[in-house]
């Protein structure tokens, strides 16, 4: 069988499973559309938040990002987990007890305040509308690359599956979906991962591979390090940034992590509070199988691209792979557009080197090169030409397809839930008609879900330009805005409302304005203020990792803005009384 | 003081331990002391990168279980726990 059968096949019956599921548990109260009943066991509902917080960039993208970018790449690695630590320690039993539907419905109680929930809903809806792109550019890429389909055919498709189960299930549905959904996409990253260190390092086990040594009997690390070096690149284990701005970075997305709704509402469903605490910890072991998987074929992958290319001893005449002789899979990456090559100096044989290194400017003359020769490679490649590169049999391609799938699906139900509880929660039965039943107010749930599962296809096969700049903006919102007024809500029983409104809003604005002076405004090009390089930066600090900053001006704003106004009314401080112990 | 202040003050400060440990392992050992830290190899690796791509997680994953467990006898002692 060819591998689009196979493709079709197997991505045909995870297809057939989510349906399956979506009528099994249909949703027919608001509790259940909005928090499943609160009924979840805390370790499926660590499975469900793997899979909604893992998205198609975690699995496609995340180990090429590592493969180019070595040791700088672990702020990644730390900021997507660490922010559980947050999450367990600091916000998800609480949020927990105090046992409502939506994370704006918490600010909104705490801070007595519809202003303040309604700057709530704004972050929230930018942040996850911002995200949801992503996921659905992912699903179309999928299908237009694997199935034969095309981009708009298959977004449609990925839109009509996850219209099924998340209109007709809400959180219910969507909960045991992404259970599902977990399963595909962590068997689809491991397997092939595991076949890789067994070739490379002959260990099983991608976690102790990666320091495990090559067939020469050098350490894999070590090896890489070397050959780096000797191609006028840093080596691959030594930090190349500054560390204030990989602290910064680090930090902005581990509070980010912890501030974004998406995920913090996966916590409200469990049947306890301390549910929630070892609910978290479950998700991190989930999220951990893959994200502690990823540097090994990162640096796996990136060591068997570089052999490939450069076989022999740098700066021979003849030890450089031949064109005519690369292996079919380059070949077919280079008619997709993701890979090209150009045989700058005419020697019939393609070398990849530093050619912006100006001290190694001369070897390669010397060695008689022109210029880096793999002129384009996506970085995705890195993890989907792995069971290729390793010649592995077609249904673990296909495997890799439908976990890239499921990747895509589970996090973007989980966001669209999150958008569509916070415009019929939050806005309307919140603050414009109070008086909805429950019954209306379901219909306008599933209502908002099928407009927002609209508004996310149409802005997939539209992107805006500026789509893969935006998540930058997602996580310096959660973490200047939410995160912050979140943890002053339970932490600081003196936080009135008008402390929390001008701290979220100082925090907000500081966040933004950064990015957008170094991006342009509102990301159109050409509108930045500033060139977007190192020494422009204040301090040093990249515009993804301004949202630590803009949490610290929320805080300390908040602090000062409170401590001049009177403190809240008598029945915010018992309630703040109450969430504080579990029972 | 009563009962369910001391609580939350013994919350705290298991809180704040383990948020020590938190940045410690992270940010100290796998960012700030990383260059210091490579210089010790162990089972392949650099001490410090391996605190950067995969130390940090594991402890992240114990610090959760520790407090989980930690909380849930604090609980009791004080009489909070869910019936």
């Amino acid at each position: 069988m060819d591998l689009t059968t196979i493709t079709y096949i197997i991505v045909g019956i995870t297809f057939a499973l989510y349906i399956g599921i979506a009528i099994a548990a249909r949703a027919g109260s608001t509790s259940e559309f909005y928090v499943a009943g609160k009924g979840v066991n805390p370790v499926l509902n660590g499975m469900a938040t793997a899979a909604d917080w893992m998205s198609a960039a975690s699995f496609i993208s995340m180990a090429g990002l590592i493969a180019f970018k070595g040791y700088d790449a672990s702020v990644y690695l730390m900021g997507w987990t660490g922010g559980y630590v947050l999450l367990a320690l600091l916000l998800a039993p609480y949020l927990r007890k105090f046992g409502k539907f939506t994370v704006p419905e918490f600010i909104g109680d705490r801070f007595y305040s519809k202003t303040a929930r309604i700057i709530a809903v704004i972050c929230l809806i930018v942040a996850s509308i911002t995200y949801v792109i992503g996921q659905m550019k992912g699903v179309g890429v999928a299908f237009s690359r694997f199935l034969d389909v095309s981009y708009d055919t298959g977004l449609i498709v990925g839109m009509l599956i996850v219209f099924f189960y998340a209109v007709l299930g809400g959180m219910k549905g969507i909960t045991y979906t992404q259970i599902a959904q977990y399963c595909v996409l962590i068997f689809a990253y491991t397997v092939p991962a595991v076949f890789i260190s067994l070739q490379i390092t002959g260990n099983p086990l991608p976690q102790l591979g990666l320091g495990g040594s090559v067939a020469d009997g050098t350490s894999l690390l070590g090896k890489l390090d070397s050959v780096l070096v000797d191609l006028g690149f840093a080596e691959y284990t030594v930090q190349k940034g500054t560390s204030l701005n990989m602290v910064a970075l680090t930090l902005s997305l581990m509070i980010g992590t912890a501030g974004l709704p998406h995920v913090i509402v996966r916590f409200f469903t469990v049947p306890k509070v301390k549910d929630a605490r070892s609910s978290a910890g479950w998700a991190l072991v989930f999220i951990a199988i893959l994200y502690t998987t990823a540097p090994a074929v990162g640096a796996m992958s990136f060591f068997n691209l570089i052999n490939t290319i450069q076989p022999g001893e740098i700066g021979k005449p003849d030890t450089n792979l031949v064109y005519e002789e690369r292996p079919e899979c380059f070949k077919k990456w280079e008619t997709t557009g993701l890979l090209q090559f150009e045989d700058k100096n005419g020697d019939g044989r393609i070398q990849y080197y530093n050619d912006k290194n100006e001290s190694f400017a001369t070897k390669a003359e010397e060695y008689g090169w022109k210029g880096n020769e793999m002129t384009k490679i996506d970085r995705d490649i890195m993890v989907l030409a792995n069971p290729e590169i390793a010649q592995l049999p077609n249904w673990v391609v296909a495997l890799v397809v439908a976990g890239g799938l499921a990747a895509a699906l589970s996090t973007a139900a989980g966001l669209l839930m999150a958008i569509s509880s916070a415009v019929s929660h939050d806005l309307m039965k919140g603050v414009f008609t109070p008086n909805i039943s429950e019954k209306k107010e379901l219909l306008a749930a599933r209502v908002s879900m099928a407009v927002a599962i609209g508004v996310a296809g149409y802005l997939g096969m539209n992107p805006p330009g500026f789509a893969a700049q935006v998540v930058a903006l997602a996580f310096g919102l959660a973490a200047s805005s939410i995160f912050p007024a979140l943890m002053m809500g339970i932490f600081n029983k003196r936080m009135n409302s008008q402390g929390a409104i001008v701290g979220m809003v100082v925090g907000l604005m500081s966040t933004v304005v950064y990015i957008f002076v170094f991006k342009g405004w509102f990301f159109i090009p050409g509108t930045n203020n500033l060139p977007n390089t190192p020494d422009n930066w204040l301090a040093g600090i990249q515009p993804e990792a301004f949202g630590a900053v803009g949490a610290l001006l929320n805080f300390a704003a908040a602090w000062l803005v409170s401590n001049v106004t009177a403190p809240p009314p008598q029945h915010i401080q018992s309630l703040v009384e109450n969430i504080r112990v579990p029972r | 003081m009563s009962s369910s202040q001391n609580y939350w003050k013994a919350n705290v400060s298991i809180l704040i331990k383990c948020l020590i440990v938190w940045f410690v392992c992270s940010y100290l050992f796998g960012i700030i002391l990383v260059d210091q830290l490579n210089q010790v190899t162990i089972g392949g690796y650099k001490l410090g990168f391996w605190f950067a791509q995969q130390g940090s997680i594991y402890v992240f994953l114990a610090l959760i279980f520790y407090y989980v467990k930690r909380m849930n006898r604090l609980d009791r002692e004080f009489d909070v726990d869910e019936q």
